[in-house]
């Protein structure tokens, strides 16, 4: 962040900042043992090959796994793709099925994962939630099918950080027999998960959501029973075949790194930042009137406050704020002036979820940064209701 | 002292490339987000852009960046077509894009044969994508890719060129090669892993295999890799202008190291000598000497060099290019790549031409080749 010192920076939904044990983890990476993971012939590469090894056992480690269930991507939008699509592709390729039950709340990249599969001769059933943002165990039971071939339930919203029912729907998808694949981009080192009690079967991770460099992600791929995909990105044969490609050694070794330093925190720094959220609605809440809370507060990300103020315009508030940096919605979206289609799934109206923002806390937020930040609102949301927004006019 | 002759493999990022990266390592934001931390970072991911288009001689939208170059050949063949034409001396990424592909012969020197390519292509319908490599990964060879891009297009397939192992070893402009696609990765030149892009001409647009934000201009979705852009787009700058005089430098150390070695072992081959190569690299046979056990007998010495691809080299199978070329499996399997980098200095030639000659001569006395030279 340039410059101003009044920055605050509340988005930590949309990325996180790289966590200084992570950066002096990964920098030795790119010029002084440099090489090529796949060079397992000589002392450059196997160390670097060593490195991987290592970062693998940590981000195993974090979701119960066993390290060669974890495949290095680029990012969870990849995981995702990999995830949905080569299940789907291995399933119609071996006449194994052609069904898919998704949430209308998942990650765009998911959605669109799903609906790529339909031109491909896959059917989707996309189910709708409730009003808090939560999957209907129940209707997912009835969506599946004797050729469902995925369920796929994000574990946590990453716009209202809802938590999903990931271990009923883990125990179903078990029972029926289904692969239960989960976007975990905003879960992973926020909450426990732990791949064998939750019955997941594949499972999505991000490098940036969770203090590592934007570039790098990783897939859970279930051995036993094996959880089988056909790769998108074919040729050298790395990553078991499921994804072949050059490591990033730097970036591999930064998500180890990430996610060893977030298993060590991961109980605490949720208390932190519950505090922190806790402190940021009172004082909403205490100076304004028509403050509202999106999705459910009980099944929730600690880090994440999605709220909405009524008769305000969100994309003013946010012009109006420009040192603060929260969120209308999702960052890959936000360009778009429609509404939130999260907000929508749960059924709130275009005029709510037009009136609402994201709020993220992190790691390294401080209590002061929430109370200016909290003043900084207070006073652009009244003075917006009072029409004296510089912009409001426009 | 450890000497690196592997750059083929991958490279050391430049110094300011690593200085730029962590600058960039320390701005926290999305580049897709609204606000002004947003528009900050998207501004230096639009400064790379510029840099890498500038390098590949065309425009700042003809640019989709991947996480690297296997994704991107993959990208400008299934992105396109269900059925490739491909030569023989290809990388895997592009032989294995598709399962619907055709090989195209080499010659001895691994040089695409152009009748093979009218023929083949002649009488062709439906979209295909003809792909070509600028330079081989493992002996160097250049193709006639001008040539062979001119023929697809009389053919009415797309052409593509892999041009990851020439980019920043020879000048490149997606135009002059006549190529409609064309695939860089910044880590074989002073960049970060992890990135790389396609570059694709003006009216063309894949059918991405990242699905979901709107990012890359809807080919290639996925928050961007911040820091590894701006590390390529630093690369490619610096690879812009030192391009000829590193070419000159190595071409010189290069042609000096394959004389002693031809002198130290007058049976050993130069494979792809014949023709025109990348000035860094040299794909040596030694006759009776297995590629993995000079490997081997050169990292015992401090050397580090490769036996074929680093993809490929947990394998034991004899390189596919040296086949393609009409080796037998015995001398297919008994070369090393050796490749050089800017850091390449002559006395780290002159210990792997001390190495590699001892080498030579315990193979020629009897005696136990991998026992290390002093």
């Amino acid at each position: 962040m340039t410059g101003a010192p009044t920055a605050i920076y509340l988005d930590h939904q949309a990325t996180t900042p790289v966590d200084p044990r992570v950066l002096d983890a990964m920098l030795p990476w790119f010029s002084e043992t440099f090489g090529n993971a796949h060079s397992e012939q000589h002392v450059w590469g196997r160390q670097a090959a060593d490195a991987v090894d290592m970062a693998r056992e940590h981000v195993a480690r974090l979701i119960g796994a066993e390290a060669r269930e974890i495949v290095f991507t680029s990012g969870a939008t990849e995981s995702n793709n990999l995830a949905i699509k080569g299940a789907t592709r291995f399933a119609l390729r071996h006449g194994r099925g052609r069904h898919i039950v998704t949430l209308a709340s998942e990650h765009k990249c998911v959605l669109e994962a799903c609906s790529a599969m339909e031109d491909e001769g896959a059917e989707v059933t996309v189910l709708s939630v409730d009003v808090d943002g939560l999957a209907d165990v129940q209707a997912i039971s009835e969506a599946i099918r004797d050729d469902t071939v995925l369920v796929t339930v994000m574990a946590v919203n990453n716009e209202i950080g809802v938590v999903q029912p990931l271990t009923e729907v883990g125990a179903l998808c078990w029972e029926r027999g289904v692969l239960f694949h989960t976007d975990a981009a905003q879960a992973t080192g926020k909450i426990a998960l732990d791949v064998d009690a939750m019955k997941i079967d594949l499972l999505s991770i991000s490098g940036h959501k969770v203090y590592a460099p934007k570039g790098i992600g990783a897939l859970y791929v279930r051995r036993r029973p094996r959880a089988r995909l056909l790769a998108e990105i074919s040729g050298g044969g790395q990553e078991r075949g499921m994804r072949s490609g050059t490591l990033p050694v730097p970036l591999v070794v930064a998500l180890g790194e990430a996610a060893d330093v977030a298993a060590e925190g991961l109980a605490l720094e949720g208390e932190k930042l519950a505090a922190l959220r806790a402190r940021m609605l009172t004082r909403l809440q205490d100076s304004l009137d028509g403050v509202f809370v999106n999705g459910s507060m009980e099944h929730r990300v600690p880090g994440n406050l999605n709220v909405g103020f009524n008769g305000v315009n969100a994309e003013t508030l946010m012009a109006d704020l420009p040192e603060l940096a929260i969120s209308t919605g999702s960052a890959c979206t936000s360009a778009s002036v429609e509404p939130s289609y999260v907000l929508k799934a749960l059924g709130i109206s275009d005029a709510d979820a037009g009136a609402s923002v994201r709020i993220g806390f992190g790691r390294f937020t401080t209590e002061n940064e929430v109370d200016v930040a909290a003043e900084m609102i207070v006073r652009a949301v009244q003075e917006q209701r009072a029409g004296g927004s510089a912009r409001a006019a426009e | 002292m450890d000497i690196y002759l592997d750059h083929n493999a991958t490279t050391p990022v430049l110094p300011q490339v690593a200085a730029a990266m962590a600058d960039a390592l320390a701005r926290t934001a999305n580049p897709s987000s609204v606000h002004r931390f947003g528009r900050l970072v998207r501004r230096s991911v639009d400064e790379a852009r510029e840099a890498v288009a500038a390098l590949a001689g065309v425009s700042a939208a003809n640019v989709v960046f991947t996480s690297g170059g296997s994704e991107a050949n993959n990208l400008a063949i299934r992105g396109f077509a269900e059925r490739a034409f491909v030569s023989a001396v290809e990388h895997a990424s592009v032989l294995d894009a598709v399962p619907d592909v055709y090989i195209i012969p080499v010659d001895g020197n691994g040089v695409v044969y152009l009748p093979a390519v009218r023929e083949i292509l002649a009488g062709l319908d439906g979209t295909v994508v003809v792909s070509v490599m600028l330079a081989n990964n493992e002996t160097g060879v250049i193709q006639p890719v001008a040539q062979i891009a001119e023929i697809a297009h009389a053919a009415g397939a797309l052409f593509h060129c892999d041009a990851i192992q020439a980019v920043g070893k020879r000048p490149l402009n997606l135009c002059e090669l006549g190529a409609d696609l064309m695939s860089v990765s910044a880590h074989k030149l002073g960049g970060p892993q992890g990135i790389g892009a396609l570059v694709v001409r003006d009216g063309l647009d894949p059918e991405p295999l990242i699905r979901g934000g709107g990012q890359e201009r809807r080919r290639r979705a996925g928050t961007e890799n911040v820091p590894g852009i701006v590390g390529f787009g630093v690369a490619a700058q610096h690879a812009q202008r030192a391009v000829i005089d590193y070419s000159v430098m190595l071409a010189g150390l290069r042609d000096d190291m394959e004389r002693r070695l031809l002198a130290a072992a007058p049976d050993a081959t130069i494979h792809g000598a014949g023709v025109e190569r990348l000035a860094n690299t040299s794909c040596i046979g030694l006759p009776g000497v297995s590629g993995e056990i000079q490997v081997m007998t050169l990292d015992l010495a401090g050397v580090a060099v490769s036996a074929g691809s680093a993809c490929s080299s947990g394998k034991v199978t004899p390189s596919h290019v040296l086949s393609a070329m009409g080796l037998d499996d015995d001398a297919a399997r008994s070369a090393v790549r050796v490749s050089l980098g800017a850091e390449t200095k002559a006395e780290h030639i002159d210990r792997f031409v001390e190495v590699w000659s001892d080498m030579a001569q315990r193979r020629d006395t009897g005696a136990d080749i991998r026992r290390s030279v002093a």
